[in-house]
C-alpha cells in the first residue's frame, strides 16, 4: 500500500526525523479541530432542521465567556506550534562548528559544486554520512532554490549574495535535488542527485573521482593571477585573520568580515572602505566567474587562523 | 393610482433596474451600481473560464510524469497565466465587485454608490487591464510565474511581462476606486438609523476588504512599475548585476500579495455570515466578535507578509517576527468559525443550495486555515515551502473559501437579481460535485507536497505520478460542478419560477424590496429601527416559540 500511495518521504537525517514529528502532530491537531468543527455543524443541522416553514431560530446574540474561550485557547495552541516550529528552525539556521564545507553555484539549469579538495560536479552531489555538511551557494543569474526533501531542507540561491544551509545524513543512498524557486523555462529538469557515502566509501570517490586543485589553492592561483597578491602584502588591508573578524570602516561602522562582505569587497571595493587605507582598489566585477568567486573565497577563509602581517607567497 | 382612470391598467411586467432600459447603450453607459455588477459578473465568469481551461491543461499535462502534452514554455506560461488571470482578473473582483456593487449601496439603505460615475470608471478600467492581459497572453504568453520574481522576470524572460504587468497595473486602478466608493459609500450614506453596529456583516467584510484594496494596491501597482523599468531602461532596482536586490522585489510584493489573500477571502467570510444567518433564521452569533475580527484580518494581513520568504535570504530574527505574527491572525480566522457554527446552534435549519455551499466553505476554509498554520511554523516550512503543501493550501483559502462563497452568494441572492429561482435539486447536486471534486484535487496534493514535489514543475519523478492522477480525477469532478450552475443560471432568468421579493424569510434591507430590484432600490428611504438578522420582525410568530 504505502509502496503504491506514499506519503512520506524517507528520512536522512536527525532533523528529518524531528520536522515529521512535529508535522504529524499537526496533521492530527487538524483532523481534530476539522472533525470538532463538521460534527457539530452535523449535530446541529440534524437536531435543529427546520420542521414548519416559517419557523425561526432562537434570539440568542451570543456569549462572551465562549468568545473568550475559543479566543483564548486557540491562541495557547498557537504560541505552542510557534515555540516548537521555531526552535527545529534555530537547528536549522545554526550549523554547528568544523562543518565540511561544500560550495555550490547555481546557473540556468544547473547546479555546479565544488568540494573542498577541488572536486566539481554537475547535479551531484556526493557527501560523507555522519558528517555536518554546509552548502555555501550563490547563484549566476536568477534566484534558484537548493531543495533536498530527505533532509527537510531548502534555501534559496540568490545571484549577488551567498546563503547557505545545513545537514548531517545518517544513512548512505542516492536521494533526490530540486530546484525549487521557479527559474525559467527548464526549472523542472534543473534536479540532480545526492549520494550519501560511507565515510571510507566517500574518500574513496574522492580519489577515484581524479586529483583537482584544492578550492584554497585554486583560490590562491586566482588570487595571484589576478594580481591582487602585490598590493594586499603592503598597500592593502591584509587578508589574514580578516575572516570571521569585525572590521572598523572609514564612516566609522563596523562591519561582520563574512562572505558577503568578502565579495562585495571584491565587486564594489568603495563600498566598504577600511579604515586607515585609502579607497584604491579596483573593481572585479566581470573580472570573476561565481565559481571563481567561490574559490577565492576559501582562499581567504583559510586565511583566517594566520596573523595578520605575515607575508605570504 | 386607482383614482386616475387615465392610467392604462398596470402592466403584468412591474418597473425594474432590469426593463429601465435596453440596447447596448443602455448598459456600457449605466451608472447603476446593479448593471455595472452585472457587467462585472459578465467580466470575471469569462476570465473565470479561460483560467479554469488553463487548470485543466495543466491537470493533463500532470496526469503523467513526463513533460509530454506540451512543451516546457507553454508549461510554464500555462501556470503563469492561470494564477494572473485567477487573481487579478477573477478572484480579487470576485464578490466585491458583483455582490458587493449589487449588495452594498441596498444594504445600507442608498439609492447607489457614493460615485456612481467612478464605479462605471471602473469597471471601464478592469476591461482595459483585461484586454491588455488577453493581448500579452495571445501574442505570445508570460512565463514568470504569476509571482513575476526578479531578476527573472526583469531581465532574463523573453516573454511579453511587461504588457502583462501595464495590465495588472490598470486592473489594480479598478479595485482601489471599487475600495474607495465603498469606504465613502459606508461612511455617508448609511439610511437613518443604520448604526455601525446595525449593519450586516457583509457590509463589514466589504469594510475591510476596501481598507486593504486601497492600502495594498498601489504598492503592487509601484511595484510592477518598477519592475518594467528596469526591464525597459535597464536600471539597477532588482538586478544585482546593476547593483540592485532581488529580494526587496519580493518584500514589496509581497507587501501587496499577502493582505490580497484577505481581499479576496474576507467578502467571503461577509458572504458566508449572512447566509448562515438566513438559513437558520437566527442571529449571527457574537456579531460584533465576527466584525471586529474583519477589521482585525485586515490590519494584521499587512504585518505578515515575510512569511513568504522564510527561506530567502531573511535574517533568521525577522523570520521570528513573521512567523509570530502569521499565527497571531489565525486567531480572529478561527473567532469566525466558531461563531458560524454557533449561529447554527437552536437555529432552523434549511439545507438549501447556498447553505450547502457555506458548509463546505466552513470546512475547505477551515482546512486552509489549519494547513496555514504548517506553514506560518518556521522549521516545517523550510521543507514544504515552494512544493505542492503551498499550492493545495491556498487553493483551500481561494477556491475552496473564496469561490465557495462567491457560488453560494450567487445562488442566495440570485433571486434577488434575476427575480426569478434557480432550479434547488441541480444546485444541491453542483454545491456536492464542488465539494467532493475539491477536495479529491487538492487533498493529494498535500501529500505529495510532503513527499517533496515542487510547484511549477512540468515533469516530475514517477513516484509522485499516483496524486497526481488523484487530482486530475478531482480536477474532472470540479470542473463539471462549476459547469452546471453556468447552464441553469442562464436557464432560470428565462424559464424559472418567479421569486417575489423575499423567498428564503431572510432579514436584510434587499429581501424589503422588489425582486429585481427598481433603479432606486427604495422606493422611500427606509428608516432602520434595530438590529440585523432580527427573523422575529420577518416572520412574526403568532405563539411564543418553543
Amino acid at each position: 500500500m504505502a509502496t503504491y500511495f506514499p506519503f512520506l518521504p524517507e528520512q536522512g537525517s536527525r532533523f528529518a526525523t524531528g520536522v515529521d514529528t512535529f508535522y504529524f502532530s499537526m496533521v492530527g491537531l487538524t483532523i481534530f479541530f476539522a472533525s470538532l468543527i463538521f460534527a457539530l455543524i452535523l449535530f446541529f443541522s440534524v437536531r435543529y432542521r427546520r420542521r414548519s416553514p416559517r419557523e425561526i431560530g432562537a434570539d440568542i446574540h451570543g456569549s462572551l465567556p465562549l468568545e473568550i474561550f475559543w479566543s483564548v485557547v486557540p491562541l495557547v495552541i498557537v504560541l505552542g506550534i510557534f515555540a516548537w516550529a521555531t526552535e527545529l528552525f534555530f537547528t536549522r539556521s545554526n550549523p554547528p562548528a568544523n562543518t565540511y564545507d561544500v560550495y555550490v553555484a547555481a546557473k540556468q539549469w544547473m547546479w555546479k559544486v565544488q568540494h573542498p579538495e577541488g572536486i566539481s560536479e554537475i547535479n551531484e552531489l556526493h557527501v560523507p554520512a555522519g558528517r555536518a555538511v554546509k552548502l555555501v551557494m550563490t547563484s549566476q543569474d536568477v534566484i534558484h532554490s537548493f531543495y533536498l526533501p530527505i533532509f527537510r531542507i531548502k534555501q534559496d540561491v540568490i545571484p549577488g549574495r551567498y546563503t547557505s544551509q545545513w545537514f548531517q545524513a545518517d544513512k548512505p543512498g542516492k536521494y533526490h535535488l530540486f530546484c525549487a524557486e521557479y527559474c525559467g523555462t527548464n526549472h523542472s529538469h534543473m534536479t540532480g542527485w545526492v549520494h550519501v557515502m560511507e565515510p571510507r566509501d566517500y574518500q574513496h570517490w574522492l580519489s577515484q573521482a581524479g586529483i583537482g586543485t584544492s578550492m584554497v589553492a585554486a583560490g590562491e592561483h586566482l588570487f595571484t593571477s589576478l594580481g591582487c597578491a602585490s598590493c594586499h602584502v603592503r598597500d592593502c588591508p591584509p587578508l589574514q585573520g580578516l575572516y570571521g573578524s569585525s572590521v572598523a570602516l572609514q564612516d566609522g561602522r563596523t562591519v561582520f568580515a563574512g562572505e558577503a562582505y568578502i565579495r562585495e569587497s571584491i565587486l564594489a571595493p568603495t563600498a566598504k572602505v577600511v579604515r586607515g587605507y585609502r579607497p584604491i582598489m579596483p573593481t572585479f566585477q566581470g573580472q570573476v566567474s561565481e565559481e571563481g568567486m567561490l574559490q577565492l573565497l576559501a582562499y581567504i577563509k583559510s586565511l583566517a587562523g594566520e596573523a595578520p602581517g605575515k607575508v605570504q607567497k | 393610482m386607482s383614482t386616475t382612470p387615465l392610467v392604462p391598467p398596470q402592466s403584468e411586467v412591474k418597473k425594474n433596474y432590469l426593463n429601465a432600459g435596453y440596447g447596448i447603450k443602455s448598459w456600457l453607459l449605466t451608472t447603476d451600481h446593479k448593471r455595472i455588477a452585472l457587467l462585472y459578473l459578465a467580466s470575471i465568469t469569462f476570465f473565470f473560464l479561460i483560467g479554469g481551461l488553463f487548470a485543466l491543461l495543466i491537470r493533463l499535462e500532470l496526469l503523467t510524469p513526463a513533460g509530454d502534452l506540451v512543451t516546457s514554455e507553454t508549461y510554464n506560461k500555462l501556470f503563469t497565466m492561470h494564477g494572473v488571470i485567477m487573481i487579478f482578473f477573477f478572484l480579487i473582483p470576485s464578490i466585491p465587485a458583483t455582490l458587493g456593487n449589487f449588495l452594498v449601496p441596498v444594504m445600507v439603505g442608498a439609492r447607489d454608490l457614493a460615485f456612481p460615475r467612478i464605479n462605471l470608471l471602473s469597471w471601464y478600467l478592469f476591461v482595459i487591464g483585461g484586454v491588455l492581459a488577453i493581448y500579452s497572453m495571445m501574442a505570445g504568453g508570460v512565463d514568470t510565474g504569476w509571482t513575476f520574481y526578479t531578476p527573472y522576470s526583469s531581465v532574463y524572460s523573453n516573454t511579453h511581462v511587461v504588457v502583462m504587468i501595464i495590465g495588472i497595473f490598470v486592473a489594480g486602478f479598478s479595485s482601489i476606486l471599487t475600495g474607495l466608493n465603498f469606504i465613502v459609500t459606508i461612511h455617508t450614506m448609511r439610511a437613518p438609523g443604520m448604526t455601525w453596529f446595525r449593519l450586516p456583516l457583509f457590509i463589514w467584510s466589504n469594510y475591510a476588504t476596501s481598507l486593504v484594496q486601497i492600502l495594498g494596491t498601489p504598492v503592487v501597482a509601484i511595484t510592477l512599475a518598477l519592475v518594467a523599468i528596469e526591464r525597459v531602461f535597464k536600471l539597477g532596482i532588482f538586478n544585482p548585476t546593476l547593483g540592485g536586490d532581488p529580494v526587496l522585489f519580493q518584500h514589496l510584493f509581497w507587501f501587496y500579495s499577502h493582505p490580497a489573500v484577505y481581499i479576496m477571502v474576507l467578502p467571503g467570510m461577509g458572504v458566508i455570515s449572512e447566509i448562515i444567518s438566513a438559513f437558520s433564521r437566527k442571529r449571527v452569533f457574537g456579531y460584533e466578535f465576527v466584525a471586529l475580527a474583519s477589521i482585525a484580518i485586515s490590519i494584521l494581513g499587512f504585518l505578515v507578509w515575510g512569511h513568504h520568504m522564510f527561506v530567502a535570504g531573511e535574517s533568521v530574527y525577522s523570520a521570528l517576527s513573521f512567523s509570530f505574527l502569521s499565527f497571531l491572525i489565525a486567531i480572529p480566522s478561527a473567532i469566525k468559525v466558531f461563531n458560524w457554527t454557533a449561529t447554527l446552534h437552536k437555529g432552523s435549519i434549511s439545507f438549501d443550495t447556498p447553505l450547502l455551499y457555506a458548509f463546505g466553505f466552513i470546512g475547505l476554509f477551515t482546512v486552509g486555515g489549519l494547513t496555514g498554520l504548517f506553514l506560518a511554523s518556521l522549521g516545517l516550512n523550510v521543507h514544504v515551502h515552494d512544493t505542492y503543501f503551498v499550492v493545495a493550501h491556498f487553493h483551500y483559502i481561494m477556491v475552496g473559501g473564496t469561490v465557495m462563497a462567491y457560488m453560494g452568494g450567487i445562488h442566495y441572492w440570485w433571486p434577488k437579481i434575476s427575480g426569478r429561482m434557480y432550479p434547488e435539486g441541480w444546485g444541491r447536486l453542483s454545491a456536492l460535485l464542488v465539494f467532493v471534486g475539491f477536495n479529491l484535487t487538492f487533498l493529494p496534493q498535500f501529500v505529495v507536497g510532503y513527499l517533496g514535489m515542487p510547484r511549477r514543475y512540468h515533469a516530475y519523478p514517477p513516484e509522485f505520478q499516483i496524486w497526481n492522477v488523484l487530482s486530475t480525477a478531482g480536477a474532472t469532478v470540479l470542473g463539471l460542478g462549476y459547469a452546471l450552475p453556468l447552464i441553469y443560471f442562464f436557464w432560470s432568468a428565462r424559464y424559472a419560477a418567479k421569486a417575489g421579493p423575499n423567498p428564503w424569510g431572510a432579514s436584510g434591507l434587499e429581501w424589503q424590496i422588489d425582486s429585481p430590484p427598481i433603479t432606486e432600490n427604495f422606493e422611500v428611504t427606509p428608516v432602520i429601527t434595530g438590529p440585523p438578522y432580527d427573523y422575529r420582525k420577518v416572520l412574526p410568530q403568532e405563539e411564543p416559540v418553543g
